[in-house]
């Protein structure tokens, strides 16, 4: 156990860590406005992939620099599923939601496997291909490039929600569906912006991610489980927690993965949040 | 009235495998009767006590292993071991319970899914349980004191007996103390403590007896099909899909999980019948659509659609 490689794991599991946190972000964002677990989450990154891969693959556009289709492309996405369904579940109890999102995820995921098959696909080279040495320590290039997309897409979702007018209606519509009507603000608008910037966080982690993962009809999951773990780990609804849950993750599993088995690496991510919840029943930043 | 319904019930299940003798109607039957089992097992936590589990197949995966195992290598009865893998799922279950229900709401949730993952992984990495490649069970003599028939109707009364044991247990558990308990700890658990309501003790016990019925189904789906393995007995999608059964049917009463099932196997297995052979998964598209249309449309789930069916027969009359 050298230093080069204790460093090497921890950059890994720093990069990808990043990217599990926008993807986080966008989940906590949705939970947070309106008490409602996404269960489809995985399934807009999964599409946010695809789109990726058939923009390269049919007009040869970049994913770095198609980013912002994707991103629009799931806003949208995102708006129009919570006018066509959420909507429609607000009011009912906690498990019709989930499965109204659960039902929304098969839906997707099935619906891509039947279109595309379930072969796993790859972009081939992109502006981002290669890798960075540093003392010793290798930066792969789409890695980097996807943990700096990450950073900057996280911190432009908290600047908004913190710094800007439409982000503090957001949270006080948040804090209080009823106070924030009478203050003059649309919930219903809000919930929809909240959809669609949920998606959006997935829109442009699924472009950074297509450029070196593989892009198939259940790669979702994968993404999807350790959001939730990162979002619950974090606290609920808070974007800072999140990006702290996301970021702790992805350092667990690179040094799990490295020092213990590649093939138990999650089981120490399922027991951190254990631990961590067990401790801090409301997640490390969350409110009580 | 509901008593006759009830008999008239249970009558249709004891006479079903008499007319309907194909092999293939009695499978789906016993796979109805599993997941009604299943979906009754998840409702006395879920449904009456408000605790939603998304990792019930970490007891399923109990129960198979146990009796599976001690069935290889101590000879030991599956009968017994069907008890013998139901103390195994209480004692993980209260372990499980003691520490996390002191959460609430989705974090207990998706804590059931951290410890059914941590499970899966831990048994795919287990050499002794076979790991990644899993267990055959051999066949070993016929008979009821073998747990092994030779075609579907021993398995179907088999089954059909342990749900019949299930429903009985959860309809008198329900009527009596621990009914009221759970019913106001799903309601107000704050509330319910401050009136004397022992609620932790109450929630152990609604795990421990969910922990237990699921330990039944899981060793029963053992001995049916003779092989088990981690993505067959201990995955995520499992969990959900009792969840699923449940609430479909209409969470929290005694129905729900049996009409839940009635109508949720049949349905994939028509729709993968009629539609899943090109391999395309058109049958779980059109299966994702209509959990989306139940939620949206029936959110109380097919017990909702009953009942508005006789108000509605009641009004005309």
């Amino acid at each position: 156990m050298n230093a080069a490689l204790v460093a090497q794991a921890l950059v890994s599991g720093l990069l990808i860590g990043f990217v599990f946190a926008l993807i986080a972000a966008g989940l906590t964002l949705i939970f947070g406005v309106m008490e409602i677990v996404n269960f489809a989450h995985g399934e807009f990154l999964m599409l946010s992939m695809y789109l990726s891969y058939f923009l390269h693959a049919s007009l040869g556009w970049d994913p770095i620099a198609a980013l912002p289709v994707n991103a629009v492309a799931l806003f949208a996405l995102g708006v129009i599923v919570y006018y066509a369904l959420i909507r429609r579940v607000l009011r009912a109890p906690m498990l019709a939601q989930v499965f109204a999102t659960f039902g929304l995820g098969v839906f997707l995921q099935n619906a891509a496997q039947f279109l595309w098959r379930p072969d796993f696909r790859t972009l081939g080279d992109t502006w981002v291909t290669g890798r960075l040495s540093l003392a010793g320590v290798y930066f792969s290039g789409p890695q980097l490039a996807a943990a700096a997309g990450a950073v900057l897409t996280t911190g432009g979702l908290w600047w908004l929600l913190s710094r800007t007018e439409i982000g503090r209606a957001l949270l006080a519509t948040a804090e209080d569906r009823q106070a924030a009507s009478l203050m003059g603000i649309n919930p219903d608008r809000m919930f929809a912006l909240a959809w669609g910037l949920g998606a959006a966080c997935v829109g442009v982690a699924g472009a950074l991610l297509s450029t070196f993962y593989y892009v198939f009809p259940q790669v979702g999951g994968v993404f999807a489980l350790i959001a939730f773990v990162a979002v619950a780990l974090g606290g609920f609804g808070s974007v800072v927690g999140a990006f702290a849950g996301g970021v702790l993750i992805g350092v667990v599993e690179s040094l799990a993965g490295v020092f213990v088995a590649p093939a138990v690496k999650n089981l120490f991510v399922f027991a951190i949040y254990l631990v961590v919840v067990l401790v801090r029943p409301r997640g490390l930043v969350g409110k009580q | 009235m509901k008593v006759a319904i009830a008999a008239a019930a249970v009558v249709a299940v004891l006479l079903f495998p008499v007319v309907f003798r194909g092999p293939y109607p009695q499978h789906l039957m016993i796979l109805i009767l599993l997941n009604a089992l299943l979906g009754t097992a998840w409702n006395i936590l879920g449904g009456f006590a408000g605790q939603i589990s998304l990792g019930q197949a970490t007891f399923f995966g109990a129960g198979a292993y146990t009796s599976t195992l001690l069935f290889q290598h101590a000879g030991l009865s599956p009968w017994l071991g069907l008890l013998a893998g139901a103390a195994v799922a209480v004692v993980l279950a209260l372990a499980i319970g003691y520490p996390c229900f002191r959460l609430s709401g989705h974090y207990f949730a998706i804590a059931t899914i951290a410890i059914g993952e941590i499970a899966g992984i831990a048994v795919t990495n287990w050499e002794f349980a076979g790991g990644a490649v899993g267990l055959f069970l051999p066949v070993e003599g016929e008979g009821l004191a073998a747990f092994k028939f030779g075609d579907k109707l021993g398995y179907y009364y088999v089954i059909a007996g342990l749900l019949a044991f299930s429903v009985t247990l959860a309809a008198w558990l329900r009527r009596g103390r621990p009914g009221y308990y759970w019913r106001a700890i799903r309601e107000d658990q704050a509330a319910a403590r401050s009136v004397g309501v022992p609620a932790l003790r109450y929630k152990q016990l609604a795990i421990a007896i969910s922990a237990a019925l699921t330990a039944f189904a899981g060793t029963f789906y053992a001995q049916y099909l003779l092989f088990i393995d981690p993505p067959s007995v201990l995955p995520l999608s499992l969990s959900i899909q009792i969840c699923l059964v449940a609430v479909l049917g209409g969470a929290g009463t005694l129905v729900g999980p049996l009409l839940g099932a009635a109508v949720l196997v049949p349905l994939s297995a028509a729709t993968s019948v009629a539609l899943g052979g090109s391999g395309r998964s058109l049958d779980l598209v059109v299966y994702g659509a209509l959990i989306m249309v139940i939620a949206v449309f029936e959110p109380s789930g097919l017990v909702g659609i009953a009942r508005r069916l006789r108000k509605h027969l009641s009004a005309q009359r």
